[in-house]
C-alpha cells in the first residue's frame, strides 16, 4: 500500500539494529515461526559490531581448564563494581559458552589450541584466559556468520538505510515505527506486534571517540521518547588505548588484544608505569583503572607531544605479530605510517562503551513499556560500572538469543494495530521541517556539544564542570529548534545529523545529570571532588519521562541468592 | 605539504539533475587527513547535504568505496598526501547511482542469498574439533569487508551485470569451500548459476582489495580448477576435497 508519502509495512515483530545484537535476535525469531522485520541505518552488515576486535568472553576453559562460569560471574560483578544486575550477569556467565558453539556451528571459524578446541586469549581483569576469537577482527566474523544464516532464511525483510526517526504508542503499547528511508527520500511506516530496540551505543557523544557514525544513541532516545525507563545513564567507559595521531583517526580503537598478547605501556620517559599504579594486574587491570593511569601520566607532563603514552608490542617479533595482530598492524601501518613489528604506538584514551541505556526486565528483557524491548548496547543492567572487554559480544549473543524468543512470543499474543494516519503525517512534518537552508548548521552545534562533553564530562569529572556542560546542553537545546539544512529528504546527510542531535542531547543531558547525582567514584564514574566508593550509591540511578517532565529514582535489584553470595567476595569500602 | 587541496567531487541529486558533474572544493589539508576527512570537512563546512555513505572509519566497515582519481578505493583508508593537489572523488561505476558518492549496492545481497550456505557435515561430535592449519586457509577469505570494489573494477560485472557474481562472491564461495567442517560442493552451482567461465583471471579485483587478499590467486583459480576437475573428472575432485580438508 502506498500513500502519497509514505509505505506501510506489517509485521509481527519489528527489530531497529542490525547489529550483533539484532541479528542474533533474528536470527532466534525467524526459528519461532513470526515474520519479522530489520530495520538499519547503516548497510546490512555494516553496523558498528563489525568493528569488535578482541573477542567473546565465555568461560569454555580451552585454554585455562581451571576457568567455569562462576568465576566469569565474580570477574564481572566485581569489575562492575557490583551495580551490575546479578540475575543478568549469572546468565550471561552461564550460558556464553553455549552461544559460542552455536555460532561455530553456524559457520563461524575461531582461532584454535593445538588441541583443536577454540583459542582464548588473555583480557582486562578476566581471571583466566576467556576471549574466543578470529585474530582482532572477532565482530566481523560474528557479523557476517549472522548474516548469512538471516540472508539464506525466509519469513525476514532486511530493510537498510532506514532511519527510525519515532516509535508510536496506543494505550501504552508500542505499535510500530517511523523511518524515513535514506536510499529514496520516502518515509515507511512499519506496523508491528512487537518492537525490539538494538540500536547500540552513545560514544560519538563525546569528540574522541572509537565508535562507528551511527553510535548517536538513537535507540536510547526512541525509547526513553516512549516512556521506557534508562538506567546507570552516567556510566560511560573510556578505554585506555585509543590512537592519538594522525588528528584524522584520534580515538580509533587499539586493541586490548595488545596488553592481552603482552603490550606494555611506557610513559615519555620510558617508566613502565603501571607498576605503579597496579603492581598485581598491571597492563591488565580494568578499562577504568589503565584509562585514569594514562590519563594521569599524561596530565602530569610524561606524555607525548600528542597527547598519548606508548604501548609497545614490537618485542614480540614479526612473526607473532602478523598472526595475532594484523587488523593492528594494518591500521598503524596505514593510517599512521608506524610499523608496530619495530616501533611504539602512540596511545591514549578514548571513548568506548555505554554501560547504560534502557532498563530491561531480566527475565525477557522488555522494558517497562509494553510490546517494546531492548538488547545489546542499548540496554543496561550487564555490565553495571564498568565493562570486561569481551562482555559485549557475549551479551549480544546471550541476550540477543533471549530477546528473540521473548518478543517473538509477546508477538504471538499480541494484535496488529494500524498507526494512525494522522500521526504518521505528524512525523512526516516533523521531520521534514528540519528541511531548511537557513537554519542553525547542525554539525556546529552537534561539534559544541562533544566538545563540551569531552572537556567536562569525561575520565575526571567534578562538580562545577558538569553544572557548566549542564548548562551548554541546555543552550544548545534551546539552539536546536532552529536548526536546519538544505536539500532534500533523499541521502542528506545533514538531515540524519538534524535527527541524531536530539539523541545525542538527550542522552549527554541524562548522563550529565546521573554523573552529578552520583556522589561518589565507582568504576568508569570517576569524581575529584568525591574520589572514594560510597556505600549509599550502591545502587543505580533510573530516569524516566512522564509527559514532559524528567523523573529520577533509584533501583535495587533484589538480595543475591546464597550460592551466588557464596562466589563475590565481599564488596569493600575504605 | 601543500596548505590547501582541491576536492572535485562528484554531485547527482535525482530529485534535480539529469547527470551528474563534478563540484571543486578547496579544504585545508591537516596531517595524515585521509579522502574521507575532507570529504567531511565540506559537509561540515560547505555542503550539509553532500550524500557520502561511511560508518567505522576505520577500514572494518568497507562502507565508503569510491573512486579516487580514477582508483577504485576506500575514502577512508587513501590518505590526501599520497594524490597530489587536484583530486577527484566519483561514485563506483558498477553500481546504480543513488546521489552524489553513494551508489545502490543491495544486487550484492541478491547474490549473496543464491550461495549455497554453510552446511556442516552430519554427525560430528560437539564441541566441535579444528586444527588451526585448517582454519588459516579459510581466513584470507573471512578478512572481507564487503566493500565491493573488486565487484566495481572487474569488466565483466560492468560488461554483462546479471550473469557474473563477481569477485566478491567467489571469495565468499571460497571461505565456505575451505572450512574444515563444510559438507557440500558450490562448483555446480559456481559454473551453472554463478558464471564463474566468464571470469578471464585479468586478477583487477586483486589489485584493488583494500583487505589484500589475493582473490585471484587464491580464490578464483583454485575454485575454477575445482569446477573443471568436478565437470571432467569426478574422482580427482573428490580427492582434492579431501585432502585438501584434511590432509596437509
Ligand atoms: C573498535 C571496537 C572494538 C570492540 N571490540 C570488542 C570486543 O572485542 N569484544 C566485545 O565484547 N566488545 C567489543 N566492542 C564493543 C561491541 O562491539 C559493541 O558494544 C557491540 O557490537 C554493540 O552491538 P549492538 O548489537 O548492541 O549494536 P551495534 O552493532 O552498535 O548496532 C546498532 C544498530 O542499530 C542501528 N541503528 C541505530 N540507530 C538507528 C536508527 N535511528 N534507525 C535505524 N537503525 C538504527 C544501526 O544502524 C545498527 O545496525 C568493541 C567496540 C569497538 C568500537
Ligand atoms: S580476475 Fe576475474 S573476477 Fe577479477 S576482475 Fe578479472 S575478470 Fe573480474
Ligand atoms: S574481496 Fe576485497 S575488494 Fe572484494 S569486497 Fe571483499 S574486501 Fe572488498
Amino acid at each position: 500500500m502506498t500513500n502519497e508519502n509514505y509505505k506501510s509495512i506489517d509485521t509481527d515483530l519489528l527489530i531497529i539494529g542490525a547489529g550483533g545484537s539484532g541479528l542474533r535476535a533474528a536470527v532466534e525469531a525467524i526459528n519461532s515461526g513470526v515474520s519479522v522485520t530489520i530495520l538499519s541505518k547503516s548497510l546490512l552488515g555494516k553496523a558498528h559490531t563489525v568493528m569488535a576486535e578482541g573477542g567473546i568472553a565465555a568461560s569454555l576453559g580451552d585454554v585455562d581448564p581451571e576457568d567455569n562460569w562462576k568465576v566469569h560471574f565474580k570477574d564481572t560483578m566485581v569489575e562492575g563494581v557490583y551495580i551490575s544486575d546479578w540475575r543478568l550477569v549469572e546468565k550471561l556467565a552461564k550460558e556464553a559458552p553455549d552461544r559460542v558453539y552455536e555460532l561455530e556451528r553456524m559457520g563461524a571459524l575461531f582461532d584454535r589450541t593445538p588441541e583443536k578446541k577454540i583459542m582464548q586469549r588473555a583480557f582486562g581483569a578476566h581471571t583466566y584466559r576467556r576471549l574466543c576469537h578470529v585474530g582482532d577482527k572477532t565482530g566481523l566474523e560474528l557479523l557476517r556468520t549472522l548474516e548469512d544464516k538471516i540472508l539464506h532464511s525466509s519469513n525476514v525483510k532486511i530493510m537498510d538505510e532506514v532511519f527510525v526517526t519515532k516509535l508510536i504508542k496506543k494505550n501504552d503499547k508500542v505499535i510500530g515505527a517511523v523511518g524515513l528511508d535514506m536510499k529514496t527520500g520516502e518515509f515507511i511506516a512499519i506496523n508491528s506486534k512487537s518492537t525490539i530496540i538494538a540500536g547500540g551505543g552513545c560514544g560519538r557523544i563525546y569528540e574522541v571517540t572509537s565508535n562507528s557514525w551511527e553510535s548517536t544513541g538513537d535507540g536510547i532516545a526512541l525509547a526513553f521518547d516512549a516512556g521506557a525507563e534508562l538506567m546507570d545513564m552516567e556510566m560511560m567507559q573510556f578505554h585506555p588505548t585509543g590512537m592519538v595521531w594522525p588528528p584524522g583517526v584520534r580515538g580509533l580503537l587499539v586493541t586490548e588484544g595488545v596488553r592481552g598478547e603482552g603490550g606494555l605501556l611506557y610513559n615519555t620517559k620510558g617508566e613502565r608505569f603501571m607498576l605503579r599504579y597496579s603492581p598485581q594486574k598491571k597492563e591488565l587491570d580494568a578499562r577504568d583503572v589503565v584509562a585514569r593511569a594514562i590519563y594521569n601520566e599524561i596530565q602530569e607532563g610524561r606524555g607525548t607531544e600528542h597527547g598519548g603514552v606508548l604501548l609497545d608490542i614490537s618485542y614480540k617479533g614479526k612473526d607473532f605479530i602478523m598472526k595475532k595482530l594484523p587488523g593492528m598492524y594494518m591500521q598503524f601501518k596505514e593510517f599512521a605510517g608506524v610499523d608496530i613489528t619495530k616501533e611504539k604506538m602512540e596511545v591514549g584514551p578514548t571513548t568506548h562503551y555505554f554501560m547504560g541505556g534502557i532498563k530491561v526486565d531480566t527475565e525477557t528483557n522488555s522494558t517497562n513499556v509494553k510490546g517494546l524491548f531492548a538488547v545489546g548496547e542499548a540496554a543496561a543492567g550487564v555490565h553495571g560500572a564498568n565493562r570486561l572487554g569481551g562482555n559485549s559480544l557475549a551479551d549480544l549473543l546471550v541476550f540477543g538469543k533471549y530477546v528473540g524468543i521473548n518478543a517473538s512470543a509477546y508477538a504471538k499474543t499480541a494484535n496488529l494495530e494500524k498507526i494512525p494516519e494522522a500521526e504518521i503525517k505528524d512525523e512526516i512534518k516533523r521531520v521534514s521541517e528540519f528541511i531548511n537552508p537557513n537554519g542553525i548548521n547542525p554539525y556546529s552545534l552537534t561539534e559544541k556539544l562533544r566538545k563540551t562533553m569531552s572537556e567536562n564530562v569525561g575520565i575526571v569529572r567534578n562538580e562545577q564542570n558538569m553544572q557548566k556542560a549542564l548548562s551548554v546542553i541546555l543552550d544548545i537545546k534551546k539552539e536546536y529548534k532552529n536548526i536546519g539544512v538544505g536539500g532534500n529528504l533523499q541521502y542528506n546527510p545533514g538531515l540524519l545529523q538534524c535527527l541524531e542531535l536530539h539523541s545525542m542531547l538527550e542522552i549527554s543531558e541524562l548522563l550529565v545529570r546521573g554523573a552529578i547525582m552520583r556522589k561518589e567514584s565507582r568504576g568508569a564514574h570517576y569524581r575529584s571532588d568525591y574520589p572514594k566508593k560510597d556505600k549509599k550509591w550502591l545502587k543505580n540511578i533510573v530516569f524516566k519521562k512522564n509527559e514532559d517532565k524528567v523523573e529520577s529514582s533509584t533501583f535495587l535489584p533484589p538480595e543475591m541468592p546464597p550460592y551466588l553470595k557464596e562466589i563475590l567476595p565481599e564488596e569493600t569500602y575504605e | 605539504m601543500n596548505k590547501e587541496v582541491k576536492m572535485n567531487v562528484y554531485r547527482f541529486d535525482p530529485n534535480k539533475d539529469k547527470e551528474g558533474k563534478f563540484q571543486e572544493f578547496t579544504v585545508p589539508v591537516k596531517e595524515g587527513m585521509v579522502v574521507l576527512d575532507a570529504v567531511h570537512y565540506i559537509e561540515n563546512n560547505m555542503d550539509p547535504t553532500l550524500g557520502v555513505r561511511w560508518n567505522c572509519k576505520a577500514a572494518r566497515c568497507g562502507s565508503c568505496a569510491a573512486e579516487i582519481n580514477g582508483k577504485p578505493s576506500l575514502m577512508c583508508k587513501t590518505r590526501v598526501d599520497s594524490l597530489g593537489d587536484k583530486i577527484h572523488v566519483a561514485p563506483m561505476k558498477a553500481f546504480p547511482i543513488v546521489k552524489d558518492l553513494v551508489t545502490d549496492v543491495s544486487r550484492n545481497w541478491e547474490i549473496a542469498r543464491k550461495i549455497p550456505e554453510f552446511t556442516p557435515k552430519k554427525g560430528l561430535k560437539e564441541p566441535w574439533q579444528i586444527a588451526e592449519i585448517d582454519v588459516s586457509r579459510s581466513r584470507e577469505f573471512r578478512n572481507c569487508i564487503e566493500c565491493f570494489l573488486c565487484q566495481d573494477v572487474c569488466h565483466v560485472i560492468r560488461e554483462h551485470d546479471k550473469d557474473y557474481i563477481g569477485p566478491r562472491f567467489m571469495v565468499k564461495a571460497a571461505s565456505l569451500d575451505t572450512h574444515p567442517l563444510d559438507s557440500i560442493n558450490r562448483s555446480k552451482f559456481l559454473h551453472e548459476e554463478g558464471g564463474a567461465g566468464y571470469c578471464n583471471i585479468t586478477k583487477c579485483c586483486q589489485s584493488v582489495c583494500p583487505e589484500h587478499i589475493a582473490i585471484t590467486d587464491n580464490a578464483i583459480i583454485p575454485e575454477k580448477e575445482s569446477i573443471v576437475d568436478s565437470y571432467y573428472d569426478p574422482v580427482t575432485m573428490l580427492f582434492k576435497k579431501i585432502r585438501g580438508k584434511h590432509g596437509q
